[in-house]
């Protein structure tokens, strides 16, 4: 259907818990309808102009925000995760979720075009997850993220990853409820990808560098990647590691219990 | 592309519109869309033509109105236009910018018929 990557908004989207039991289907929930502002009308004979200045992305956004406030009241701390096709997203998922097993509750939603894979490599850690399967949709929306939630009941005080489509471009105008948004990047991808990509690096709060492993076979300069993220967005967090040798890991780590701490003061 | 989510979000809320108002189709719709809006006019065209087919829009006229993109030095509160997000200020070369305009993407009014 479309140009770039070929989403298809008639496709259809699947959302269902993965286990060990294997897959659960859930039929979607359905969502009251949500109020719209008040518009003014103008009369012409059978003609009638309507004014609306109304956000195209307005459902989006106030369904983000209702999602919000649900974390809020639940002092869950929500992280999107965004990335490339394959910059490492589900193989920190799986490190964090082994590694911090027991100190934290976790929750994760995959969102994935066709497959569970990402969700099976989950479940293998034994955290609930559920798979949003978009069909040609190229990103997670706010709606997505509410029937996944109805589904997974996460705990209070528990931390929830959400796991965004492989892509650079369309996650960064989906406002998914989120506090923050993590942006990805492989230093086998170049150092501008920031002024590149510019939209999902304004949009999110942190950047992690992954595979610094690699980093003596490649000619990718970290300061220049970091100069070029700054421009787009001065208040940019770093942390660089490898999810392979486990470099760095505490302080992504520690990165998460302070938001943690955070999302907690915000209640008093 | 994410255009056919924006275009089928348009799709939405015309059929809404029209409902309400006890219409029949659109005769036109007039978009506001920023020039750093992360839309592709390209994109949109193609995603127009095969979303808006069988629905109260098929037919409606579209006219786009661009805004140029302005940001606010945070450092010099100088205020200007930019080509791209990641332009720094003019004056001072600081990168720390309010966007002022250029963002937006509103269905700004209808004409129903
Ligand atoms: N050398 C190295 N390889 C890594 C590292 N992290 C992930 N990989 C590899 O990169 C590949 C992609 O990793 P994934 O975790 O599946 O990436 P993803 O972002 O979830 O990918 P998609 O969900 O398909 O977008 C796998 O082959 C990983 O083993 C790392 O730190 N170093
Ligand atoms: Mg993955
Ligand atoms: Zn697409
Ligand atoms: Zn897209
Ligand atoms: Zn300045």
């Amino acid at each position: 259907m479309c140009a770039t990557c070929g989403c298809d908004s008639d496709a259809k989207v699947s959302i269902h818990r993965v286990g060990e039991a294997g897959l659960l289907n859930v039929e979607n929930l359905t969502l009251t309808p949500l109020k719209e502002p008040i518009h003014v009308g103008t009369e012409k004979r059978d003609r009638k102009e309507i004014t609306l200045e109304q956000d195209v992305l307005l459902k989006n956004n106030l369904l983000a925000e209702r999602n919000r406030g649900y974390f809020l009241a639940k002092e869950i701390l929500a992280l999107n995760l965004v990335s490339s096709p394959g910059s490492g997203k589900t193989s920190l998922l799986e490190r964090t979720l082994l590694d911090l097993r027991g100190t934290e509750n976790f929750y994760v939603i995959e969102g994935d075009q066709q497959t569970s894979n990402d969700a099976d490599r989950i479940a293998a850690t034994h955290v609930p997850v559920v798979q949003i399967n978009t069909g040609k949709g190229c990103h997670l929306d706010s709606e997505m993220i509410s029937s996944a939630i109805q589904q997974l009941h996460p705990q209070n005080g528990s931390i929830l990853f959400i796991e965004n489509i492989g892509n650079l471009v369309c996650p960064a105008m989906f406002d998914l409820g989120e506090q923050k948004r993590v942006v990805i990047i492989s230093v086998t991808e170049g150092d501008d990808k920031p002024i590149k990509y510019p939209d999902m690096f304004q949009s999110s709060q942190l950047c992690i560098i992954n595979k610094i492993d690699l980093l003596p076979y490649l000619k990718c300069d970290l300061d220049k990647l970091k100069q070029y993220a700054r421009r787009v967005n001065p208040t940019m967090e770093f942390i660089e590691l490898s999810c392979t040798t486990g470099e760095g890991l505490s302080q992504w780590y520690d990165w998460l219990k302070k938001e943690k701490l955070q999302e907690q003061s915000m209640l008093v | 592309m994410h255009e056919f989510s924006i275009v089928m979000s348009i799709v939405e809320t015309a059929e809404e519109k029209v409902k309400e108002h006890h219409a029949h189709s659109v005769e036109s719709i007039d978009l506001v869309i920023g020039d750093l809006a992360g839309v592709d006019s390209h994109a949109l065209d193609f995603a127009w033509e095969s979303a808006v087919k069988n629905t109260v829009l098929q037919t409606a006229k579209r006219n786009i109105i661009h805004l140029a993109a302005r940001a606010k030095c945070l450092e010099c509160d100088c205020e200007f236009e930019i080509k791209e997000l990641f332009d720094g200020c003019p004056l001072c070369g600081e990168p720390l910018l309010q966007i002022m305009q250029g963002k937006e993407l509103q269905i700004k009014s209808m004409i129903l018929n």
